[in-house]
């Protein structure tokens, strides 16, 4: 269960961006979430992976209460949720490799020794020749660093997948294939999965269901 | 000649067969640098000769083959004069900018990387020291001390880290907000990693880039204090001792001695600076079309 109840959250004391939202995800669900841009969903989304601290309200990952964010999540917590956000780009170190780039989460939590298996094994299901994972950045494209982005969140076996807009900068193939690679995930692992994005038909057909924006931060608090 | 080389040199930044203009450019800046160093290395062991012997007879020739760069108001040969001289200011230069960029660097890495009371801490007496004068506060610092090399370092690293710490911070600010942290964060990386595998890597071009463009401005406040009789000894030729000593004979006509010295503080420096730029590239590197924007 991924659950975030009564949830505002804003940046640097300012207006909130979310206003009491309030969302339950049960264990290996997929749900979409829809809203319009600009209304907070990405900064749902963040607070859901644990990366932005909310003002008030509480998160509940399989039942542990979270009390921590960023750094100060505890590792198992922070680890059990993958997020690939909207820009490639910016969500890839352009120093590094591709292959170093998906294999940082396992050099980070001290687990060398299961780089070379992991990446022979991720490389093909996201759709990364070998040729490609040798390139820097700069050197691939939108959609490949986008494989590496999603590579990278699955690289440590995440019970929770939080699709942030992921396909909002690909064409309509790679958006599939990528779609097509977390689903395969999704059915070895039994893992849950978050979609955020504003593009119904796609969320409707890949998601068990989907849910407005205006349903969960309003609708649901009064009753 | 319509689709020239940038293409290719910034789509793979290395082992494209095509030589641009950039490769010819850190191919002489790197050949400059190269012989700088090794003439300031070499020249002083082999030749053997004293760069202060006098000879009243043979002062202030313009320069001839005995004399390539002519002779001082003391006869002595400037071309010998020069390599010392370049010997200490670069010594001066790269010293006083390393030690300068390793104390921005670190105050300003950690500013930005921490946050909070320890930032405001830090960039309160960033801007404290910045509001006093840093020549006067140089001269402070190099009067506690006998003249020579050493406290002439000292005081321009201590009084010029301060625009460091603020590029470093502004740097780690900005880097801290991009969505490749928080998947670092997501993926478990603890505070240290993140800020030394993603956050100081990605300031070092920066970092790299403002210790280059230091080593003149302290080869300057070099010649600035031992102008003012708190640098180094007259007698040691330093790039800066040894314009400020020919400014008497510019008036006179005798150009010789002011502009050899003056074009060893400006092509070494242009050369450094030249590979720092290919340097950036390498390390951080951008589409065009991201540098478009």
């Amino acid at each position: 269960m991924l659950e975030l109840h009564d949830i505002t959250a804003g940046y640097d004391g300012g207006t909130p961006v979310v206003r009491n939202a309030t969302l339950t995800l049960a264990a290996g669900e997929s749900l979409g979430l829809l809203g319009p841009s600009g209304c907070g969903k990405s900064t749902l989304a963040r607070v859901a992976a644990l990366l932005h601290r909310p003002d008030t309200g509480t998160v509940t990952l399989d039942g542990e209460p979270v009390r921590g964010w960023r750094y100060r999540a505890p590792r198992v917590q922070r680890t059990a949720l993958g997020i690939v956000f909207q820009q490639p780009r910016l969500s890839a170190d352009p120093r590094l490799r591709l292959t170093d780039l998906i294999a940082e989460p396992l050099r980070a939590t001290g687990r060398r020794d299961e780089i070379r298996q992991r990446l022979s094994g991720l490389a093909p299901a996201v759709g990364l020749t070998p040729d490609l994972l040798d390139r820097r950045p700069h050197e691939v494209s939108d959609g490949q660093l986008q494989r590496a982005c999603l590579a990278r969140a699955l690289v440590l076996r995440p019970r929770w997948l939080i699709c942030d807009e992921m396909t909002a900068m690909l064409d309509a193939s790679t958006a599939a294939a990528l779609v097509g690679a977390v689903e395969e995930y999704r059915a070895a692992t039994g893992a849950g999965l978050l979609a955020v994005g504003h593009d119904h038909r796609l969320l409707d057909r890949w998601c068990d269901r989907t849910v407005h924006w205006n349903d969960i931060t309003t609708a649901e608090v009064r009753a | 000649m319509t689709c020239e080389a940038p293409q290719g040199t910034v789509w793979r930044s290395y082992g494209t067969d095509r030589r641009s203009t950039r490769t010819v450019r850190v191919r002489v800046s790197a050949a400059l640098v190269a012989v700088t160093v090794l003439a300031v290395l070499l020249v002083p062991p082999l030749v053997q000769l004293d760069q202060q012997a006098v000879d009243l007879q043979a002062k202030l020739l313009p320069p001839s083959w005995a004399h390539p760069f002519g002779t001082d108001d003391l006869g002595r040969d400037l071309l010998l004069r020069c390599v010392y001289g370049l010997r200490v200011s670069l010594l001066v230069g790269v010293a006083a900018a390393l030690a300068a960029t390793l104390i921005g660097t670190a105050v300003g890495a950690a500013a930005g990387a921490l946050g909070g009371w320890a930032e405001r801490g830090l960039m309160r007496l960033v801007d404290t020291l910045s509001s006093v004068p840093h020549l006067l506060l140089g001269i402070f610092i190099v009067a506690m001390f006998r003249p020579g090399v050493w406290p002439v370092v000292v005081s321009v690293a201590l009084t010029h880290w301060l625009s460091t710490a603020r590029i470093v911070r502004a740097e780690v600010l900005s880097l801290r907000a991009r969505p490749f942290i928080d998947a670092a964060v997501s993926g478990g990386a603890s505070r240290w990693r993140v800020a030394i595998r993603h956050l100081l890597p990605g300031v070092l071009p920066q970092a790299a880039l403002a210790a280059v463009l230091m080593v003149p401005h302290a080869m300057w406040h070099e010649s600035a204090l031992s102008f003012l009789g708190l640098g180094l000894p007259t007698h040691l030729a330093s790039l800066g001792n040894l314009i400020q000593g020919a400014r008497g004979s510019l008036l006179a006509g005798q150009w010789w001695p002011t502009l050899f010295p003056g074009l060893l503080i400006i092509v070494p420096t242009l050369a450094i600076a030249g590979l720092a730029g290919a340097w950036r590239e390498r390390i951080n590197p951008r589409r065009r079309s991201e540098l478009m924007l």
